[in-house]
């Protein structure tokens, strides 16, 4: 089901290429020439102000948005995401900051909601409720009751797990993640971020959203920022410190020297 | 790449593994299932609505509780039934159409103005309004997808254009309010022993009750089996969530509409045909019949909630009621505050139950 990924070193093609991504909205320029590499076995966090263009960034690789320029290579083949079915068919899953998740339909319903299973064209709810258990188990959640009850009925970090664990369910080898942890108490966010490490550890690329810098710097083996819609810096985690993210994510630039760092744009 | 293709299926595992597990929570897990049915409380309403009017029935030999008054009410239960389906269907994937009544009388009118204007044959006719009313649903869909605008709005405004045009029409080609059928057009009598004629003598059961039967348990299995009937709860539940992961929201929610569009002129038809001709009146306030029907069958108005068979239920409390009133020799005007009420117990009931198997899960 969830087949890990072989880990492949850094320096080799990273999973997905973004090169020179342009996107605006009427006069809104919301991504100037965005470059961003995502290796695999690599959590790359993605920061930026409010309005620095992370979501619309994280909707052009998700197929919701498509970009005005530029262009997106997967495993180094040049893509076109047209919409949120050729972004899995690649193995790009998105975790919103909403989820995704509908309130009514039970756990099993949602994981596969848009991809059910069927057999002799009506839907196989054994295979389903099988493979949903197994990947909740191989992730480690095992703080739901049912799988059958609805999402309705779970905590903040339980449907935060559903969503997790929908999104590597499809053998995907890149999870976005929006906002992970913004609305989780102190032990969900822990289980949250260990989720993180275990889809790194599985081989994935992870890219994530946060404002948290904490957060962040645990999980985060590379840190790029978005400032006004343009990629300002990207680069291992190790050549920041949270003084040089905030400065960059405030004013685009940074004087201070951590590690070895390279200024892109 | 095919979506199988990327999912390698674990070998079935023995379908008796839950079996194995302690019967005693496999037991409770089925009553709280069953408290979560929606159509849970229309059953219990359709049981104490039937024996209230089987006592008060005030007709020699109590015909209400007779294969006879049986007869009666399927018969009046029927169409609102065919049609409580389509409705319930609708509102599960979080819309609402209140041109669904009108929508019968614009389809048997037009198929009466075909088979008396144009002397088509009546099988012909019968596919035309087919066509029309797929077409109008599928206006009804659009519009609403497209604007954005709540399908209230929307709907009162198809409601009215084809109120005004079924009266309009019929009075500019017939000089009166009606179409009549002749039963010597071609076609008549083999489409009417299909829609519009009787089975099971001497009771004579009108045909339309097995049309609603039959729609009853293919909706039931398109909602429960099938991947489309996962969409429709998702787009009624969360459309933005079915949205993100791919479900074609505006497409399920266009065809709920052309099913409902449809269902109205297989019932236009079938009055049509039954009776000889059509008003240019029917089916006006009939929509809140069959959105009274859906919703005391458990469907939620803001969506992804419902099930087919409960709206059929509350078609059939409407059709005990109808005829119950009658029975019991009572002002055949409490029918309609009958239905008020039987609509304010079962939504209360209904929420009331839903809360409790919902507390019941944690």
């Amino acid at each position: 089901m969830t087949a890990a990924v072989a880990p492949t070193p850094a320096t080799s093609e990273p999973l997905l290429k973004i090169r020179e991504l342009d996107k605006h909205f009427g006069p809104v320029q919301a991504l100037y020439h965005v470059n961003l590499d995502l290796p695999l076995g690599q959590v790359t966090a993605l920061c930026g102000d409010n309005g620095a263009g992370k979501t619309v960034l994280t909707k052009c690789v998700a197929g919701i948005y498509q970009p005005d320029h530029g262009q997106v290579y997967w495993e180094g083949h040049p893509v076109h995401i047209r919409n949120a079915r050729d972004a899995s068919r690649l193995g790009i899953e998105t975790v919103y900051q909403d989820l995704a998740l509908a309130d009514n339909l039970d756990i099993v319903q949602n994981m596969f909601l848009g991809r059910e299973r069927v057999r002799y064209g009506l839907l196989d709810e054994d295979s389903m409720e099988r493979a949903a258990a197994e990947t909740l188990a191989s992730l480690r959640v095992t703080t739901v009751r049912s799988i059958r009850q609805p999402v309705a009925s779970l905590s903040g970090g339980q449907r935060q797990s559903v969503a997790v664990a929908k999104a590597v369910m499809w053998n995907s080898k890149l999870v976005i993640m929006d906002e992970p942890t913004a609305a989780l108490g102190v032990v969900q966010t822990k289980q949250v971020l260990d989720l993180i490490k275990r889809l790194r550890d599985r081989g994935l690329a992870v890219m994530v959203i946060s404002h948290n810098l904490t957060d962040i710097f645990q999980v985060a083996d590379q840190i790029a920022v978005l400032y006004l819609g343009r990629l300002v810096v990207q680069d291992k985690a190790s050549a920041f410190d949270r003084q040089s993210v905030v400065d960059y994510m405030t004013t685009g630039g940074s004087s201070r020297i951590v590690g070895a760092r390279t200024e892109t744009n | 790449m095919s979506v199988a293709g990327t999912q390698p299926r674990p070998s079935p595992a023995p379908r008796q593994a839950g079996v194995a597990k302690d019967e005693r929570l496999a037991g409770v897990s089925i009553l709280a299932r069953l408290l979560q049915r929606p159509e849970l409380g229309a059953l219990i309403g359709a049981l104490a609505v039937y024996l209230l009017f089987a006592t008060v029935d005030a007709t020699p030999g109590h015909l209400f509780s007779s294969i006879g008054g049986m007869q009666n009410w399927t018969d009046a239960a029927s169409t609102y039934g065919i049609m409580a389906v389509a409705v319930a269907l609708l509102m599960i994937g979080g819309e609402f159409d209140l041109s669904a009544g009108v929508m019968t009388g614009t389809s048997g009118l037009l198929l009466g103005m075909l088979i008396t204007r144009q002397q088509v044959n009546v099988w012909f006719a019968i596919v035309a309004v087919m066509v029309f009313a797929a077409i109008i649903g599928i206006a009804n869909g659009v519009l609403v997808v497209r604007t954005k605008l709540p399908s209230f709005i929307i709907t009162l405004g198809t409601f009215f254009v084809l109120r005004g045009v079924d009266v309009g029409v019929t009075r500019l080609l017939t000089n009166t309010v009606r179409f009549d059928i002749s039963d010597q057009a071609p076609g008549f009598r083999s489409a009417q022993s299909i829609f519009g004629s009787t089975f099971l003598a001497p009771y004579n059961f009108q045909d339309a009750v097995l049309w609603w039967a039959a729609i009853t348990v293919g909706a039931t299995w398109v909602l429960t089996q099938t991947t489309f009937g996962n969409w429709i709860f998702a787009v009624g539940g969360d459309a933005n969530a079915a949205r993100a992961v791919g479900v074609p929201v505006a497409r399920t929610k266009i065809i709920l509409f052309m099913y409902t569009a449809m269902s109205a002129a297989v019932v236009g038809i079938m009055v049509a045909l039954r009776f000889k001709g059509i008003q240019s009146g029917q089916g006006v306030g009939l929509e809140f019949f069959y959105i009274i029907a859906a919703v005391v069958g458990g469907c939620l108005l803001t969506g992804g909630y419902g099930s087919a068979i409960g709206a059929s239920l509350g078609a059939l409390i409407i059709g005990f009621a109808q005829i119950g009133i009658i029975f019991a020799n009572w002002d055949s005007n409490w029918y309609y505050t009958f239905l008020g009420v039987i609509l304010f117990l079962a939504v209360g009931v209904n929420t009331l139950v839903r809360r409790r198997a919902a507390s019941a899960r944690r």
